[in-house]
């Protein structure tokens, strides 16, 4: 379950720099959040799904993910487009949709959709501990990027450990229901993986300190920007531009028409 | 509760992420460096914990712990909760960049809250510290459900039913929750009598 599947492949969207990936995804996203139409929705969902090929991930795992992520928008699907109010398009009975409601959920699930595959091509195509690197570099402060890197790899030692405890109580014969049993069982042994983190804490502390911790996480790696990756950036901004651009000439066109 | 990238409108999106910006520093800033690994590992203890399915009814839930990140972290609750869906949007791909402010303030504002609120009750015992635990589990939730229907309603008119239907599906879960935590506050206290102390949240 906390395996990176997409993270493993050879595609240039894997080897590239993973500084200028987030750079083109933020601006990206940024862009497409606040898109106020549906042409450049659209035409960034087309462009995600690209990127989403490049990178060599369409496929079952893929699909799973936009499931997970569409729920949410399939859940405003159901109510949205009656209670929107505006123009009614359809009716039954007292049930009325408006083109306002139909267009704010097809921009919604447009929008959700572009962002998650640019998010899945550029930044869940590198490891997370490759990704709070970058972020560091990028200007994440420091005592941010080392939280990020000591959960991310402190959540495996503790799935194991939840996972352990979750077998042996299985064992002996535990099934979860909706009971007082089940609410203490589950209890003692959340209890138990944080009395447990809290030990291995100070353990790790103590460790780091005897090493000359100084609150800098020192790394081996060493970032460098290619050509292809310089152009590949350019290419992601000024695609980006161009959906910018799209943006502000509907939003003219409304204001002045 | 984790409401999907490309919902809420650009002014919501902004200011989540100033708030929550802004929780994050003040976090940072009572953080110091002998704390730093204690946080980063029970960040990822509570990163575990809320994968837990927990039996309601004829469904299940995630437990979200935010009340109790909140008793045990304080203000160090807003980069744990911020780390932490990073990471799950790294590792499950649930959220992305733009909804990462305003889902860390929707379930960091109310873990502080928990912390001020609630935390007194904990250190003690008995029924107190039940009604406490109860509380924090259930409030952890319950204010989370409302500042995400409220995101949703200040986004556009059209949302305020889903944002009332949002509160009401997360009822059952804020009972499971809080009936959880009171068993697992009385562990916690018995197995590491300093858990709600002053130690970790500075």
């Amino acid at each position: 379950m906390l395996d990176e599947p997409f993270a493993r492949g050879t595609s240039f969207l894997h080897r590239a720099d993973p500084r200028a990936k987030l750079a083109a995804l933020a601006v990206f996203s940024l862009a497409v959040a606040v898109a106020p139409d549906l042409r450049s929705p659209a035409l960034a969902l087309l462009l995600g799904a690209g990127l989403a090929a490049w990178a060599g991930l369409l496929g079952r795992n893929l699909a799973r993910r936009l499931v997970v992520v569409n729920a949410f928008i399939v859940f405003l699907w159901l109510l949205v487009p009656f209670t929107t109010p505006g123009e009614a398009v359809w009716s039954l009975g007292p049930v009325v949709a408006t083109v306002q409601g139909l267009r704010l959920c097809a921009a919604m699930t447009l929008k959700a959709n572009a962002i998650t595959l640019a998010f899945l091509a550029l930044a869940a195509t590198s490891d997370a501990a490759t990704l709070g690197q970058a972020l560091e570099r990028l200007g994440l402060p420091a005592k941010l990027a080392f939280l990020l890197l000591f959960t991310y790899r402190f959540i495996h030692v503790l799935a194991a450990e939840q996972s352990r405890l979750a077998t042996a109580a299985r064992l002996r014969g535990f099934r979860p229901r909706t009971n007082a049993h089940t609410y203490r069982t589950l209890a003692s042994l959340l209890a138990m993986v944080l009395v447990g983190a809290v030990r291995r804490a100070e353990m790790a502390r103590r460790a780091m300190v005897l090493r000359a911790f100084d609150g800098r996480l020192a790394t081996l790696r060493v970032f460098t920007l290619r050509r292809a990756d310089a152009v590949f950036l350019g290419a992601m901004l000024a695609a980006t531009c161009m959906l910018g651009a799209l943006e502000i000439a509907h939003v003219l066109a409304h204001v002045s028409g | 509760m984790h409401i999907s990238e490309g919902v809420l409108s650009a002014p919501i999106l902004a200011g989540g992420a100033v708030l929550a910006a802004a929780g994050t520093a003040i976090g940072l800033r009572r953080l110091d460096y002998d704390r730093l690994v204690t946080v980063a590992i029970l960040s990822a203890a509570f990163f575990v914990g809320s994968l837990v399915h927990v039996p309601v009814g004829l469904s299940n839930a995630h437990l979200v712990l935010n009340g109790l990140i909140g008793a045990a972290l304080g203000w160090a609750s807003f980069p744990a909760i911020l780390v932490g869906l990073t990471l799950q949007a790294v590792l499950f791909q649930y959220g992305g960049i733009t909804a990462l402010g305003v889902n860390t303030f929707n379930m960091a504002a109310p873990a502080v809250a928990c912390c001020y609120l609630f935390r007194p009750l904990l250190a003690g015992t008995g029924k107190a510290r039940a009604v406490g635990a109860f509380c924090c589990g259930a409030g952890g939730v319950l204010l989370a459900a409302l500042l995400t229907a409220a995101s949703l309603a200040l986004t556009d008119e059209g949302f305020i039913r889903s944002a009332q239907v949002l509160v009401l599906a997360h009822v059952p879960v804020m009972l499971a929750e809080g009936l959880l935590t009171i068993p697992l506050v009385a562990y916690l206290s018995k197995a590491d009598p300093e858990f709600f102390s002053a130690r970790l949240a500075g």
